[in-house]
């Protein structure tokens, strides 16, 4: 049993958390806020090869196991960066496990930074249902015909390549059936609207309407890729538990400094037992969701049924401490925790959000019941 | 023990449901049901509609041009309005100020302000909390220094509702350093327009610039605009926040809120399904329901005793806390039942009109708004853990 991080991993992480502490300006948020990134940021990541973090060395990475992503994630949900790097693990990781040597190449381009990717496969009425995807790809002569809409696909308007599910069998929910899909960007046929996301970052809504792709654009073995999108999915949850984490972290910093100097009744905040005890609650809770974290990022590598156990528990243990340490955060601050300018509006933002991607809490102790049923 | 309306209460009530049917603007409503926002025209077009009606001012005295509701009456309007989706009535000047000014004004302050409030000739707002004073209201700084005939007024208040809308301010200012905190301050009506009055805009979380900072720079305010006696303040303003919190309860935002959540996950698909069949959700959805009924019969409870003369003591505190609870708890289930809806913040949808439109489906656009808007509710008009202090020291006597 250890519990500390590699040499390897600890230097990632102190310097990810040096780069990102100087980096994450204000005036780099705010020039995010209209492609939903920073590109001095995104460069500055590449430089520092945090992609390659996520990638295992067959992949053309360093990395790629379930601590890289924890400490590449908590560090960037602790800075609050939102630059789109969960996207290039969801759809890099897909295009690593499945494509043919041509499609591997846009692996090795992430790596060094130079594109950015998305996977879209959210549907207006797919909800967290993993499954159910109502696009439908049609073979056309030598190629294929795609027709559907993907929805809050993030960094999709941004995106150079994006990794899309479609169905080429099978009814809505079936999941066999599901096939993925490499469109570069710029593809004829496609319909996309950009807008931003309350987490921050930026999201599409993407119209396929009868989008014709080559033979070659066909990712992985037609109707198989259920089981990869599963695994990938598993990896991002993690990730975006790893980055709540972060989050956390710094609510809960930022609440402690404040109780510590804002004064009422003559005396620092903190100094009320009642706002004491709440505060240790905080933190009880939070290193609940760091044990979570560590067991999910543990456990990713494991056979699929213990795998998803761990994917659900963690989603929604994280998921409920995420939204007790926001409100708490807020609470504690009072009327400053509610206003823009200070800095713990993002991540009050950021935590509450966790719960509208990849399952909310609710659904993943419902799920959590059935694997165990099982 | 009779948990039924009197069939007078019954009458008003139909009343009430027949003339929202036929007044209440449609534009209005659907902006509210919506969640988008309202203007401040919209807001006095509201107000005027009720004013011609004689309904604007429940809680004021028939003398002074209110409908002389009774608490329970009030609270029948109150649920109606919010059922029906009608813009709130904006509570400065006609549930905050109004009552202060019947109870201390002098007969010249009540016969010119009165009137102008309920024509909507003035847009008041509230100048009370200061950046060192929040929950610890009775240390505000902002000073009035008598010259002549006027005051100077020199300070700060901050998270002013709606203050961008506003010609007019009441506020606590500080007029002697004698004695205890709460001996000094004075209550004080400032226009807005006066020479040396700076308003920011504060932006929220939900992205709204909902609150202001008011600065005041050498403001010369006329003796006549004393409210009262001076340094005698923080009666007034403690007569005001009990005022404040006379539907603080807030069932009818609540039951609204509910319906709303409870449309939202028929309409929502999970598994095949319609959310509100997923058994885990639905249990979320009715402790909260369980919880909003037993709050709505404490609401009640307070009220008949308000009804029938018994001021609202600490009992206040309590719906206040539980309350805003059940509100918050709305808010958050409403933001999950949109699912990943709830993350697209496209802030021109929630401009009327705007060619912009949602990106899913209509409700779901304010559903994250409201949510990070809502924390408020805990905070803002003695913060939930103020008002647990004073239900310790005033019930529990510890």
């Amino acid at each position: 049993m250890n519990f500390q991080l590699t040499e390897e991993r600890q230097m990632l992480q102190d310097g990810l958390r040096r780069y990102l502490g100087e980096a994450v300006t204000p005036q780099a948020l705010e020039a995010a806020q209209t492609t939903g990134m920073s590109p001095e940021i995104w460069a500055g990541l590449s430089e520092m090869g945090v992609a390659g973090a996520l990638f295992t060395e067959d992949q053309g990475g360093f990395g790629g196991a379930g601590f890289d992503l924890m400490v590449v994630f908590e560090e960037l949900g602790r800075a609050g960066a939102v630059e789109p790097m969960l996207e290039l693990l969801l759809a890099g990781r897909l295009v690593a496990e499945l494509g043919d040597e041509t499609q591997q190449e846009i692996v090795a381009q992430a790596v060094e930074g130079a594109v950015q990717l998305a996977f879209a496969h959210g549907e207006p009425a797919s909800r967290f249902d993993l499954e159910r995807v109502e696009t439908r790809a049609e073979r056309s002569g030598d190629g294929w015909t795609l027709t559907g809409r993907k929805s809050v696909v993030v960094n999709g308007a941004q995106a150079d390549h994006i990794v899309v599910s479609a169905r080429t069998s099978g009814d809505v929910a079936d999941r066999d059936g599901i096939s993925l899909f490499l469109l570069p960007k710029g593809t004829a046929g496609i319909e996309i609207r950009d807008y931003p996301l309350s987490q921050g970052g930026h999201a599409a809504e993407i119209v396929l309407d009868g989008v014709t792709l080559p033979a070659g654009a066909l990712l992985g073995a037609e109707g198989q890729a259920f089981e990869a999108i599963e695994t990938a999915q598993a990896r991002a949850t993690a990730a975006i538990c790893a980055d709540a984490l972060g989050a956390m972290e710094t609510a809960r910093a930022l609440t402690g400094d404040y109780l510590k100097t804002r004064k009422q009744f003559g005396q620092p905040i903190g100094k009320f037992q009642a706002l004491q005890h709440r505060a240790a609650d905080m933190l009880i809770e939070i290193e609940q969701a760091r044990s979570a974290v560590i067991n999910l990022c543990g456990h990713l590598e494991a056979d699929r049924d213990t795998r998803e156990i761990h994917v659900s528990a963690t989603k929604h243990l994280v998921g409920k401490v995420a939204r007790l340490v926001a409100e708490e955060a807020v609470q504690m601050h009072g009327g400053i925790g509610m206003t823009e300018e200070y800095d713990l509006a993002r991540f009050a933002r950021r935590l509450s959000m966790l719960d509208q991607r990849f399952g909310d809490a609710t659904f993943h102790l419902g799920r959590f019941v059935r694997l165990r049923a099982a | 023990m009779d948990l039924n309306f009197t069939e007078e209460q019954k009458a008003f009530r139909a009343e009430l449901r027949s003339f929202l049917e036929e007044r209440l603007p449609e534009r209005l409503s659907e902006k509210v049901r919506l969640g988008q926002r309202l203007t401040k025209q919209d807001y006095e077009e509201w107000h005027a509609i009720l004013n011609e009606k004689g309904w604007l001012a429940g809680n004021w005295p028939k003398e002074h041009g209110g409908a002389g509701w009774n608490a329970v009456e009030r609270h029948i309007f109150e649920e109606e309005t919010t059922a029906a989706h009608a813009p709130r009535i904006v509570p400065f000047g006609l549930a905050m100020l109004g009552p202060v000014l019947q109870k201390f004004g002098s007969k010249e302050q009540q016969d010119y302000w009165l009137p102008r409030i309920l024509n909507g000739d003035d847009w008041w707002c509230q100048g009370y909390s200061e950046p060192g004073a929040g929950s610890d209201l009775a240390s505000v700084k902002t000073t009035a220094v008598r010259d002549g005939d006027h005051y100077v007024v020199n300070g700060q208040k901050t998270w002013t509702t709606l203050g961008q809308y506003a010609n007019m301010i009441f506020c606590l200012v500080r007029t002697s350093k004698e004695g205890k905190p709460q001996e000094g301050i004075s209550f004080l009506l400032v226009d807005m327009n006066d020479p040396g009055i700076t308003v920011r805009p504060i932006v929220l979380l939900d992205g709204e610039p909902e609150v202001n900072e008011v600065f005041f720079d050498n403001v010369r305010v006329p003796v006549e605009n004393l409210v009262g006696e001076e340094n005698k303040g923080w009666t007034y303003a403690k007569y005001l926040l009990t005022h404040e919190r006379t539907n603080i309860a807030g069932v009818g935002f609540a039951n609204a809120g509910l319906a709303n959540l409870k449309r939202i996950a028929r309409l929502e698909q999970s598994g095949g399904r319609p959310l509100i069949e997923d058994p885990l959700f639905a249990a979320k959805i009715a402790e909260v329901e369980i919880s909003l009924m037993a709050m709505a019969t404490t609401n009640l409870r307070v009220v008949s005793a308000a009804a029938a003369g018994q001021a609202p003591g600490a009992e206040s505190s309590m719906l206040k806390v539980k309350g805003t609870v059940i509100r918050q708890e709305i808010n958050a289930l409403t933001k999950q039942a949109v699912g990943p809806w709830a993350m697209p913040f496209v802030s021109e949808a929630l401009e009327a009109g705007s060619n912009e439109g949602p990106v899913g489906p209509s409700y779901a656009m304010s559903a994250t708004p409201h949510y990070l808007n809502n924390r408020k509710l805990s905070i803002y008009g003695g913060s939930n853990e103020v008002q647990k202090t004073i239900i310790a020291k005033a019930i529990l006597e510890l």
